[in-house]
């Protein structure tokens, strides 16, 4: 085993997303209310005196001007497991101990990236670029790597035998174990874990307790490691890149179709499905057009994801010739497959809603397609709204009074006379409390040319005369 | 093997003759009762097909058809109902005549039995309420939006796939072809296909399977059968809509 440790001691103030200003003193700080302390700051006010676990209210007495910034520790772990993906590229044990450090495992890529200081250099030039502070070095055992590179010292060990000389000089504090045991033990006069090596391990033991020295055992591979696995997220991307530049649909259709299957193939190998993925257009000099597309439900028939796929591929207007073709999918979440009946009920039933619902989404657009609840509510035109097509829709007592078929967008005024009121008055008077006050009398009348409709006057003036009635619905 | 009747004079003209009829080669006496028999058992066959119907009989065709909610339209009706797997044509005067009201105690039924309802661009909002009130399973209900451009190809998709129970269209300007389309996939998918069209299409030839008509009347609007497959007598039929 060679493990390599990646130690980011100033994730904290790294992992916040808004720049800092550097010239002036900034700490990070976490606690309850009253007893906050600094997790970290940055070089300025270290300079002055402000330390890691430091009550606020000294570092600010040392520090008058200090700026002071509420610990985000959502941000620090987002961080860390893209900092997880990067690594994963060298190593597929990859994990992730505490809020600041990974761990990899690279005695098995060695080989393959041309020995370790090839490997080495590769991942100081990572490093670099990522823009994080980092300390690297590499021992036999994950634990003994974390204190070189708590330490500081960009060390690589590659054997067993030199680890207990390594480790002699370095101090308790980088240990990683417990604050409280590191306090007891420098109470006792311990500074190097030299020290603690030289001690009788029974009587050490009962100072210490068993799992802190089992923690010293493993950092000298005494004992195996364990260490949990991290896997990297599920999401997937394909590109292909032409020679040349393709300015038809037609031509774009058999490149399509192959990362379209290639994405079957992978969704089918990890039993997953896709709900939304992105095809990306790639131009040489515009900026790349990018198609998304979103499914009712997870999916992972080839086919009909072709099917989706070209037909809004068809429907994008290529501004430049297309010199690569990708696919991305960033969340593939499990797919749960249709229930089907063993003796199909409707045997004539060719496609099926899910598949239909898709296609007729891919042309019509993603919300062409919705459902219509009641809505409880007198007001007519508020009686009643869009939902989308799965959504839970509230339980609504059906009215006993008479209704249109058909409600028209916005009220209209009506063309003539009605020749004959069949019902009404009904009084609908409601709203007062939304600023969509309405008091009307809706009557059912019909018109001259023999329809019926739904026409209301406004509360107070008398039908039929003078009061001009509004046309609300059609009874069709 | 077929061979023209050599008792028929060929014409000299050396033309060939229009209708040459056509018999089936001398047989052994002995065979021709068992090969008459077989014509007739398999003409039997034939006629027991569905969707053939002696006119000289006194039932109509069985089919599969969908009560309309309505005694008196449902027996003017063969079969008792709405025909499955067709287009049926509803030409209109105006709106509000209660053409949709016509459809609902169907549609109540088929969105009770779980089976979609598609309404593809409809002209005006279907009104939740009075849907509910009338006993239509809402979730059952799809509503499309489509532009005058997309229209008929979402009703034939709809009508092809054999998913929705009934899909009810709104077209103001179709042709034969279009409606021939549209048949065929109804047809292909077992789906009643509902189109509403002017009272202006009324004159134009249609593919559909039942046409009505429904104009204002006197005291209330008259609905009349302007074509129905499987239906003989007089060629329209009026009835009053509502009571």
């Amino acid at each position: 085993m060679f493990w390599v440790c990646l130690h980011y001691p100033r994730l904290a103030l790294e992992a916040l997303h808004y720049d800092l200003p550097a010239d002036r003193p900034h700490a990070v700080v976490d606690g309850p209310q009253q007893r906050r302390h600094v997790v970290l700051a940055n070089a300025i006010a270290n300079k002055v005196g402000v330390r890691a676990r430091q009550p606020l209210a000294s570092a600010q007495l040392l520090c008058p001007r200090l700026a002071v910034t509420p610990r985000d520790e959502a941000a620090e772990r987002q961080a860390l497991a893209s900092l997880a993906d990067h690594a994963y590229r060298y190593s597929a044990d990859v994990s992730i101990a505490g809020a600041d450090t990974l761990f990899l495992e690279v005695g098995a890529s060695l080989k393959l990236f041309g020995g370790w200081p090839a490997l080495e250099r590769r991942m100081r030039a990572d490093i670099d670029r990522l823009g994080y502070a980092c300390t690297l070095a590499a021992a036999p055992t994950a634990t003994a790597a974390r204190v070189f590179a708590t330490c500081g010292s960009a060390i690589a060990l590659p054997g067993l035998a030199q680890l207990p000389f390594a480790l002699d000089a370095a101090p308790i504090v980088a240990s990683s174990l417990d604050p409280k045991i590191v306090a007891a033990l420098h109470g006792m006069g311990m500074r190097t874990l030299g020290d603690l090596f030289r001690l009788p391990r029974a009587e050490l033991a009962r100072r210490i307790g068993q799992p802190a020295l089992d923690h010293l055992d493993r950092m000298r591979g005494l004992v195996a490691e364990t260490l949990p696995r991290w896997q990297p997220p599920p999401r997937y991307a394909r590109r292909i890149e032409f020679g040349y530049g393709i300015e038809s649909h037609t031509a774009l259709a058999f490149p399509l179709q192959r990362l379209v299957r290639e994405f079957a193939q992978f969704l089918a190998a990890r039993d997953g499905g896709v709900q939304r993925f992105t095809v990306e257009l790639g131009h040489e000099r515009d900026a790349c057009t990018r198609i998304d597309i979103g499914l009712l439900a997870p999916q992972r028939d080839a086919a009909s994801l072709l099917e989706l796929a070209r037909a809004r591929l068809e429907r994008v207007e290529l501004v430049a010739p297309v010199h690569a073709l990708a696919l991305r999918a960033d969340d593939l979440p499990p797919l749960c497959p249709l229930h089907r009946d063993l003796f199909e009920t409707n045997r004539r039933e060719q496609l099926d809603w899910p598949a239909l619902a898709e296609r007729l989404r891919a042309r019509l657009g993603d919300g062409a397609l919705q459902g219509i609840a009641c809505v409880a509510d007198h007001r007519p035109d508020r009686a009643w709204r869009f939902v989308a097509l799965c959504a839970n829709r509230p339980v609504v007592p059906a009215t006993s009074m008479s209704r249109p078929f058909w409600l028209l967008h916005r009220p209209l005024p009506l063309r003539g006379r009605p020749t004959r009121v069949l019902a009404g008055p009904e009084r609908i008077e409601s709203g007062w409390w939304d600023e969509g006050d309405q008091r009307r009398d809706y009557y059912v009348i019909e018109t001259r040319d023999g329809q019926r409709a739904w026409a209301f006057v406004e509360m107070g003036q008398a039908p039929g005369c003078d009061a001009p009635w509004t046309l609300q619905g059609w009874f069709a | 093997m077929f061979t023209t009747n050599l008792s028929e004079p060929v014409s000299n003209t050396g033309d060939y003759p229009l209708f040459a009829p056509t018999v089936v080669a001398a047989a052994p006496r002995t065979a021709t009762i068992a090969s008459a028999r077989r014509d007739e058992t398999a003409l039997a066959d034939v006629l027991r097909h569905p969707g053939i119907w002696r006119r000289g009989s006194t039932k109509a065709p069985r089919s599969d058809t969908l009560s309309t909610g309505l005694a008196d339209l449902d027996a003017l009706l063969p079969g008792g109902g709405w025909p499955r797997g067709a287009l049926i044509e509803i030409l209109l005067a105006e709106d509000g005549l209660g053409e949709c009201s016509l459809l609902l105690p169907a549609l109540a039924t088929l969105t009770q039995a779980r089976k979609r309802v598609v309404l593809v661009a409809p002209p005006y909002i279907p009104y939740a309420p009075a849907l509910a009130a009338a006993g239509v399973d809402l979730t059952q209900l799809v509503h499309i939006d489509a532009t005058a451009s997309d229209t008929h190809w979402t009703a034939e998709q709809c009508l092809r796939a054999g998913c929705c129970g009934a899909v009810l269209n709104w077209l103001p300007r179709s042709d034969y072809r279009q409606l021939r389309r549209l048949q065929l996939a109804a047809e292909t998918g077992g789906t009643f296909g509902f189109v509403f069209r002017p009272l202006s299409a009324a004159h134009e030839a249609s593919p559909a399977a039942l046409r009505l008509r429904l104009e204002p009347g006197e005291t209330q609007p008259r609905l009349e059968i302007l074509k129905c497959r499987g239906r003989f007598g007089e060629p329209s039929h009026a009835l009053g809509l509502r009571a």
